[in-house]
């Protein structure tokens, strides 16, 4: 009985050394570079802008010694009363609840499109990935170009075009850089259900044709489920990278656009963290997001994974 | 944006924070080696073409007559303003030791960093800067000290296309313009009779700089030169700030200015009859717009107003071990023979007491630049306040949704955007 009761031991510990160190220890020496770099550069970082969060802290000069007290929750507190904070969290709301249901619905039929072997779909393939490809600053030229008073979309609407016009018009300025954002990346995501689809099984398809389903019922019965883990990534990136916008409405609306309608959680952190010198408050909305992102992209997660 | 980011604000959060590491990591004396230290320095110029040009020169006569005490110079680094550059530079201790175009809105948060070295350490600092300046010097003083030596103003005017004036029927050489009534209604002619789409274009974005080149420039005027902050309380919830924020506020109801940034240079392009601009603009439509100038308009109409100087100034870096050679560069770079050429080189107008009078060779032969000198001697400054960039980012929210986009009336904003500032500069 006792020899019995110790084996498995042995056997726990030895595998919990293995799998530290791995089967193959030299792979874990190549790992170690990039261990370090992620120490470094992401969670010393963020551990010490949490530090951040919850002190009465400014940048200083070298060797200027200042106190820094730790004020708990204040730094939270004051960036939860403001009001340009809580609108910036609504304008990023706006922005997630269009653009990722059109992320994920646009990139799956799109995707499933161009894998149904249609003529051109090279080209087509080419088109939908050089805007994820170029940078954005130069994208958000011809945008401004398009979008703005006189520019071409105003002209081909004529008297049916907004007053005043799309980024400048405080209920349009969001949706217009939701749009733009979705069709910037939309490449990159129809590249994962491109892949996605490759592993659904075609029997399934032949099947349910067998069984005289149509296209669409193919779609949603074969294709959808069969494509869901990349799903569940389409979603979670989309938010995470949705809550970090900055550059579209930096460079669109010019810094927040007409009365505060574009400004995002990220933008604000940029004001109050670099221009205006409070890295304290700026580290606070930053734990915010955080949390925010961090909670909607595990919902998004859990509601995938119970249908 | 790119692919993939962890979680929420990870990478600019990363920045901000690998920052303050550097802060907090450094060693030395924030003071630098000591005020008498002399050898080699650097300095920081802005990246206009012309003031390198004249930076070259300066530091290039500087140097002949100093073999051991030479001087470097470069361009700021690149950046979304030069101010968030320093400001980098001071939290990473790379700081130079002089700038040469510091905005007076970022001073008091840089002395709060401890990175700027207070002139009036100098034996001579406090006589220098107020003999330069004269009783205007006041204004730019932080904690009782003189952290910046006053160098260059471009008092904000109106500037006109002559020719769109003459096809509105307005008389280019005398448009008595100079009411905010006659200005409307010039205005009202300019666009109702097509010769531009709009009549003054500022930018109407949201960055905290912009009130200095829309609501400032007139608030100083209207009100005799009253600073946006006096006495540790905001000024301008009264009759002045009101009768300044309805006259833009009319600007944009009546759709004489757009609310949407110019994506080209309007004036040039012709789709804006007037701006507000200081010198600096005179050489940039020299070949492409006939331009006229005119005071910027108050209410009565006042024939001599005040205006926004929209100065840029230098300031010394605690960072600097040599300061002893900083401060004597200094001295030698904005002496009367620097500042004209200075004056000839970009047309800028330098900070000091008898502008007109000391270079009456260069405004006798450069005419246009000479309403520009006349104007300098009454300008006003942003004031060195606690909070600085925060207190002009707030007015300029509160003014966007007031006067540019009309969601809320000009009294909401005079008395919101006040009770904020009180705030931010009582602490």
């Amino acid at each position: 009985m006792s020899t019995a009761t110790r084996e498995p031991r042995t056997t726990e510990v030895r595998t919990t050394r293995s799998r530290w160190w791995g089967r193959q220890p030299v792979g874990s020496l190549f790992a170690l570079p990039y261990l370090v770099f992620v120490l470094a550069i992401f969670a010393y970082p963020l551990g010490f802008a949490v530090w951040i969060a919850f002190h009465d802290y400014f940048f200083t000069a070298p060797g200027v010694d200042v106190p820094k007290p730790f004020v708990g929750l204040d730094n939270f507190a004051a960036v939860l009363t403001d009001p340009q904070v809580l609108e910036a969290f609504r304008n990023i709301g706006v922005f997630l609840v269009i653009n990722v249901p059109l992320t994920v619905v646009l990139s799956m039929v799109l995707a499933t499109a161009l894998n149904a072997g249609i003529r051109w779909a090279a080209a087509y393939r080419i088109a939908f990935y050089v805007p994820y490809l170029t940078a954005s600053v130069s994208l958000v030229g011809v945008w401004l170009l398009l979008f703005s008073s006189g520019g071409l979309v105003n002209s081909v609407l004529g008297p049916l075009a907004p007053d005043p016009s799309w980024l400048v018009n405080s209920s349009l300025a969001m949706p217009t850089i939701a749009l733009y954002v979705t069709w910037k990346q939309l490449g990159f995501y129809i590249l994962l259900y491109l892949a996605a689809l490759q592993s659904v099984p075609r029997e399934l398809h032949e099947s349910a044709a067998t069984d005289g389903a149509n296209a669409w019922q193919r779609f949603r019965n074969v294709t959808v489920p069969g494509v869901r883990a990349t799903t569940v990534l389409v979603l979670v990136l989309a938010i995470i990278t949705g809550a970090n916008l900055f550059t579209e409405p930096y460079l669109l609306t010019n810094g927040g656009g007409p009365d505060g309608a574009s400004v995002t959680p990220v933008l604000l952190i940029y004001q109050r963290g670099i221009q205006q010198q409070n890295p304290d408050t700026a580290a606070a909305i930053g734990m915010l997001l955080v949390i925010v992102v961090g909670v909607l992209s595990l919902a998004a997660n859990r509601i995938n994974r119970e249908r | 944006m790119k692919h993939p980011r962890l979680a929420g604000t990870a990478a600019l959060l990363t920045a901000v924070a690998l920052t303050a590491a550097c802060s907090s990591g450094g060693g030395g004396d924030a003071g630098g080696e000591s005020p008498s230290g002399t050898g080699p320095i650097t300095v920081w110029l802005s990246n206009n073409e012309q003031e390198v040009g004249w930076g070259q020169d300066v530091v290039d006569a500087w140097n002949a007559e100093h073999p051991d005490e030479e001087v470097t110079a470069q361009e700021i680094p690149a950046g979304s303003s030069s101010e968030e550059a320093i400001t980098a530079a001071i939290t990473a201790g790379t700081a130079p030791c002089l700038v040469y175009n510091i905005s007076s809105a970022a001073v008091p948060g840089w002395v709060r960093q401890g990175g700027l070295v207070n002139l009036s350490q100098f034996e001579d600092g406090t006589s220098y800067v107020e003999d330069r300046v004269g009783e205007g010097a006041q204004t730019y003083l932080t904690d009782d000290g003189y952290y910046q030596l006053p160098w260059k103003s471009n008092p904000v005017m109106v500037m006109y296309n002559k020719a769109v004036f003459e096809e509105a029927g307005i008389d280019p050489e005398n448009p008595d313009m100079a009411t905010y009534d006659d200005f409307l209604a010039g205005s009202r002619k300019i666009v109702e009779s097509g010769a531009a789409d709009s009549a003054i274009w500022p930018s109407p974005t949201n960055e905290f700089f912009q009130p200095w080149f829309d609501f400032y420039p007139l608030y100083l005027a209207e009100s005799g030169g009253t600073s946006l902050v006096e006495d540790q309380a905001a000024t301008f919830d009264d009759e002045n700030g009101k009768a300044v924020a309805d006259f833009w506020a009319s600007i944009y109801s009546e759709g004489l200015a757009p609310q949407e940034a110019s994506t080209d240079d309007a004036m040039s392009a012709g789709t804006t009859a007037m701006q507000l601009a200081g010198p600096w603009a005179i050489a940039s439509y020299a070949e492409s717009v006939d331009v006229g100038f005119m005071p910027v308009p108050t209410s009565s109409g006042e024939a001599e107003p005040v205006t926004f100087a929209d100065s840029k100034n230098v300031s010394m870096f605690t960072s600097c071990e040599n300061q002893a050679t900083a401060w004597e560069f200094l001295k030698f770079s904005t002496s009367e023979e620097s500042d004209g050429q200075l004056l000839e080189a970009t047309g800028q107008m330098p900070l000091r007491t008898d502008l007109a009078t000391t270079y009456a060779d260069y405004f006798e032969a450069n005419p246009a630049y000479e309403v520009f000198a006349a104007q300098a001697e009454r300008t006003g400054d942003v004031p060195s306040i606690p909070n600085s960039v925060e207190v002009w980012q707030a007015f300029r929210d509160d003014y966007s949704s007031a006067v540019i986009f009309g969601s809320s009336t000009v009294e909401e904003f005079l008395s919101g955007a006040a009770e904020t500032i009180n705030g931010l500069v009582q602490g």
